[in-house]
């Protein structure tokens, strides 16, 4: 296989079982875990794989409670999966010791949040040199490296500020700051923009579209909206009840969507394609 | 009645437990009656020095610079002024001394103990009963065996202040540390903190307003104490008021009292503004 063909990211048969004792699941046992569910377990993740190639924005999306949140902190477990395996590089984080986990998050990966998780006590300078602290980089270093990022976020001139006198939006690019100085091989981005107002939601996807030309980030990106999915993803999977219920093109997925649930979720994207394309009578 | 059958008491076990420290370590609690007695008297000696003008000018511009209102400061200052006018400043800097030696020994014992309470689930099970017990436990219940373990004067009244006054910095320590946000201790973990640069760069400094109203409160109770060590020979302004009381003499004993509360006001607005000056900025 040629190196440029091997997926940077690789999800193989990842499960999270919530509120059981662990290590007791047989998950190949179908009906033990209907019993386990009877019993009140919730399968957030149920049997996933997938594969992200370098550089490709991949979309998971899914209604809220679809386990789409718990699959991201699965990647670098922030949240443990019960079973499966993450590939990241060649190397099984999965795997991985404390040690070892803490040198992949601080190096591979870097996340952004829907709730930002900005520190509220340090300035947006010192919240973007956060993570090269932790890494234990020289204070002049990471000043300098986080300036420069800043100002590919365009928040010059807004270093001293600090994260309670910033709108959403601001705060928003701060913590996208704070993962791009990191330089990590992956992004991982849960519903970054869904507590943002409409117009700035789609300013800031505009804008991470322009980011993504210069730094050519590999992403995962969660989210429930599906005008998101559709402008941002190079792939999209749609979630549901801990599935992937498909993945694909997001124009394959409007296209021919696999089942009744996939095809209610894109209705009007497919309308709106089919008039753009002056298919009208096609329309079901 | 309760049947004499099932009558049973530990006083006596108690007593021999007492006595046996007292033959067996009696050296050990006399250097350690005799180090502590040196700080407090260093501390002592050293706020003696300080002529009583300047403290009435520090206490009033510390307030000035906290609060910026010219009234409060004018207030703080005359209280302070007060105290020397009633004939109360040798006994009054007496009972600081005491007071900032006992806080200091809490603080030192009490934040470490919170953040373990915090950190370790099943630590706080056990300390938490003993915090309500240190609290309602009457004071000269352990007065007494202070007493015969550190002999008579100022040491037994710093240990007993120090049980009576500890609990509330340790439960606020604990308190602020587990209402940190779970968003921000979440981000903090995804860029690879570790346990300690969790503590150091999250939860500590979020958790400071909290820590620092224990401290507010831990000093409070300090002073409160006063007049209950006195009774164990320790000089100040509680030996005045225990005078009084024994003399019946009212006036004396009220500008003793008196005393006090201006001591307790001037400390509280005081260390209430620092606690202020650390909340996170949160307007533009």
């Amino acid at each position: 296989m040629v190196k440029d063909n091997k997926p940077l990211l690789e999800v193989r048969n990842l499960w999270k079982v919530f509120g059981v004792n662990e290590e007791n699941i047989d998950l190949n046992d179908l009906a033990a875990l209907e019993q386990l569910e009877a019993n009140g377990a919730v399968v957030a993740v149920r049997n996933v794989s997938f594969r992200v190639k370098r550089g490709e924005v991949f979309v998971i999306m899914g209604l809220s409670g679809s386990g789409k949140s718990t699959l991201i902190r699965c990647l670098l477990r922030l949240i443990e999966p019960t079973s499966g395996q993450v590939i990241v590089d060649g190397e099984d984080v999965t795997a991985m010791d404390e040690k070892q986990l803490i040198q992949f998050r601080r190096n591979k990966v870097a996340m952004v949040f829907q709730h930002y998780g900005l520190l509220p006590h340090r300035n947006v300078l010192e919240n973007v040199a956060f993570g090269l602290k932790l890494r234990g980089v020289s204070r002049e270093e990471r000043e300098e490296r986080a300036l420069k990022a800043i100002e590919q976020v365009g928040l010059k001139g807004w270093e001293k500020y600090y994260p309670g006198s910033l709108s959403g939006g601001m705060q928003q690019r701060v913590g996208i700051a704070r993962a791009l100085v990191q330089d990590p091989d992956i992004l991982l981005m849960d519903e970054p923009f869904s507590s943002l107002d409409p117009l700035i939601r789609r300013e800031m996807q505009d804008e991470l579209l322009k980011l993504q030309e210069s730094v050519k980030k590999t992403i995962i990106f969660v989210t429930h909206d599906l005008n998101e999915a559709l402008r941002l993803g190079d792939r999209m999977a749609v979630m549901r009840e801990g599935v992937f219920v498909q993945v694909g093109k997001p124009q394959d997925i409007i296209i021919k969507p696999a089942d009744e649930y996939v095809r209610r979720f894109v209705q009007d994207e497919r309308r709106m394609a089919l008039v753009a394309a002056g298919n009208r009578k096609a329309l079901p | 009645m309760f049947p004499d059958a099932l009558q049973f008491h530990i006083a006596s076990y108690i007593d021999n437990f007492v006595k046996w420290l007292q033959i067996s370590y009696g050296a050990t609690f006399d250097a350690f009656s005799n180090f502590l007695l040196t700080i407090l008297l260093g501390i002592q000696n050293a706020l003696l020095l300080i002529p009583w003008w300047v403290w009435v000018v520090v206490v009033t511009g510390l307030a000035w610079w906290q609060s910026r209102k010219i009234f409060t400061a004018l207030v703080l200052g005359g209280l302070m002024m007060l105290v020397g006018v009633f004939e109360l400043w040798v006994p009054a800097i007496e009972t600081l001394a005491i007071v900032i030696t006992s806080v200091i020994i809490s603080l030192v014992i009490g934040i470490p103990v919170g953040v373990a309470m915090a950190e370790w689930d099943r630590l706080s099970v056990v300390i938490t009963p003993l915090l309500d017990a240190m609290q309602t436990m009457p004071s000269f219940v352990y007065l007494i065996p202070a007493l015969m373990l550190f002999g008579l004067g100022k040491v037994p009244a710093v240990i007993a202040t120090v049980i009576y006054a500890v609990p509330p910095v340790i439960r606020l320590t604990d308190l602020g540390i587990r209402q940190v946000s779970a968003t921000v201790q979440e981000a903090a973990r995804a860029f690879g903190a570790t346990r300690w640069q969790m503590l150091k760069e999250v939860r500590l400094p979020l958790a400071m307003p909290s820590i620092l109203a224990g401290v507010n409160q831990t000093t409070m109770m300090a002073l409160a104490m006063v007049v209950v060590a006195s009774m164990i020979g320790a000089r100040g302004l509680g030996e005045r008021v225990l005078l009084s009381l024994n003399r019946i003499a009212i006036g004396n004993g009220f500008e003793a009292g008196f005393a006090i509360v201006a001591l307790a006001i001037i400390i509280d607005r005081l260390t209430q503004g620092v606690a202020r000056r650390w909340q996170p900025p949160q307007t533009n």
